[in-house]
């Protein structure tokens, strides 16, 4: 790997980490539903650093998370969070932000915001839920049906973010990116 | 739940961090396996035993368990009703046994320690073009980050808010990014610079 990427890699993942502990922040529409900005990150990692490097920036995080940083979302970290019942979704998060770096290459839109939008919703929703929701229901017993009626919960926490995530790539990749250097 | 280790030296930081890591994973292994709800409970008990026995500091982070009821809640109530009171106490003793005793490993381990303890695991990546000898870099540069990140972003917010701005700090997401590829690569000429070869 070379330095440049090795360093954006790390620097993402420390984004992902400051997202999980910043003061929560304000998205449009979503007045009041407390939002963790983490999964955000997540999807931008896929859209800005692409899938390999997304990928390698969310595992990164994760594996700074299981040696004992507390930066997961309310100050949670350890190997504890990877035997919960939620840790499917962590995992997911891996193999969203590949999906949603790959998607970003390959959708024909003009429009950078629909491809950020669906590539989110495909890879930062669908298949984030498709590794959190058999996880849920193994560990604790529930039927996959619970399981997935309990995921479910987050899906409008979630079609929020994809759609910030949207909106933000937009700005980051008209506005930022030439200035920033990022390779297309 | 909470990673950080302890403060004071424990008998169980004497133990090596792979013997944990390796013990940690051959019982959540076995665990998922046991049926039994009295077994689990009698497990629970035993762990909470060791959160006693290792002193005040290691009681006190059972507070901070707390983060994990509501979802305990939900389960055995599912539980409770899909498959009656014997499932649903094997299920949410099984949860509360696996976590208390995967903190107990983080809380008696130094992160570096622990970090060591993984790098065997990690050695197959080499193939995949991810080198395990870049992680330190790669680790020590996360933890420096965060918070610098988490300053960065506090301060363009105050920034936003002085101009009379008082919603819509999403907006700012974009141009902080911005920055911090910037930071990143400087990092990376400084790093190169230095003499740090790229493979």
């Amino acid at each position: 790997m070379q330095t440049r990427d090795l360093v954006r890699v790390s620097l993402f993942a420390a984004l992902i980490g400051a997202l999980g502990l910043a003061p929560r922040f304000d998205l449009p529409i979503a007045a009041g539903v407390p939002v963790t900005a983490q999964t955000l990150g997540v999807m931008l990692a896929g859209v800005i650093l692409g899938a390999r490097l997304g990928a390698t920036s969310v595992a990164l995080f994760l594996f700074v998370v299981a040696c004992g940083a507390p930066l997961l979302s309310g100050g949670r970290g350890g190997l504890g969070v990877f035997v919960g019942p939620t840790a499917g979704y962590l995992i997911g998060w891996i193999a969203g932000a590949w999906v949603v770096g790959a998607m970003m290459r390959v959708l024909p839109f003009k429009s950078e915001f629909t491809s950020a939008l669906i590539a989110s919703v495909f890879g930062g929703i669908f298949i984030i839920h498709l590794f959190g929701t058999p996880w849920l229901a193994w560990s604790t017993g529930l039927s996959v049906k619970n399981a997935a009626i309990a995921s479910a919960t987050l899906l409008p926490g979630d079609t929020l973010k994809a759609i910030a995530t949207a909106f933000i790539a937009q700005t980051y990749l008209q506005t930022f990116s030439p200035a920033a250097g990022a390779r297309a | 739940m909470i990673g950080v280790p302890l403060s004071k030296r424990t008998w169980l930081h004497k133990l090596p961090a792979g013997f944990k890591l390796l013990f940690i994973a051959g019982a959540t292994v076995v665990f998922f396996w046991v049926e039994d709800p009295l077994v689990l409970l009698a497990s629970l008990v035993l762990v909470l035993l060791v959160y006693f026995a290792l002193g005040r500091e290691a009681v006190l982070r059972l507070k901070l368990f707390r983060l994990m009821l509501p979802i305990l809640a939900i389960v055995g109530a599912f539980q409770f009703l899909a498959s009656g009171p014997a499932e649903a106490l094997a299920s949410v003793s099984r949860l509360a046994l696996m976590v208390l005793l995967a903190d107990l490993v983080s809380m008696t381990t130094p992160m570096i320690a622990m970090m060591d303890a993984f790098l065997p695991v990690l050695r197959p990546l080499r193939y995949t073009g991810l080198d395990p000898s870049q992680l330190a870099l790669a680790f020590a540069l996360v933890i420096r980050f965060v918070p610098v990140l988490l300053d960065d972003w506090l301060r363009r917010r105050e920034a936003w808010r002085a101009r009379g701005c008082s919603h819509g700090s999403w907006r700012l997401v974009a141009p902080w990014m911005a920055g911090l590829l910037r930071i990143a690569d400087r990092i990376a000429e400084s790093l190169d610079s230095r003499g740090l070869r790229p493979r």
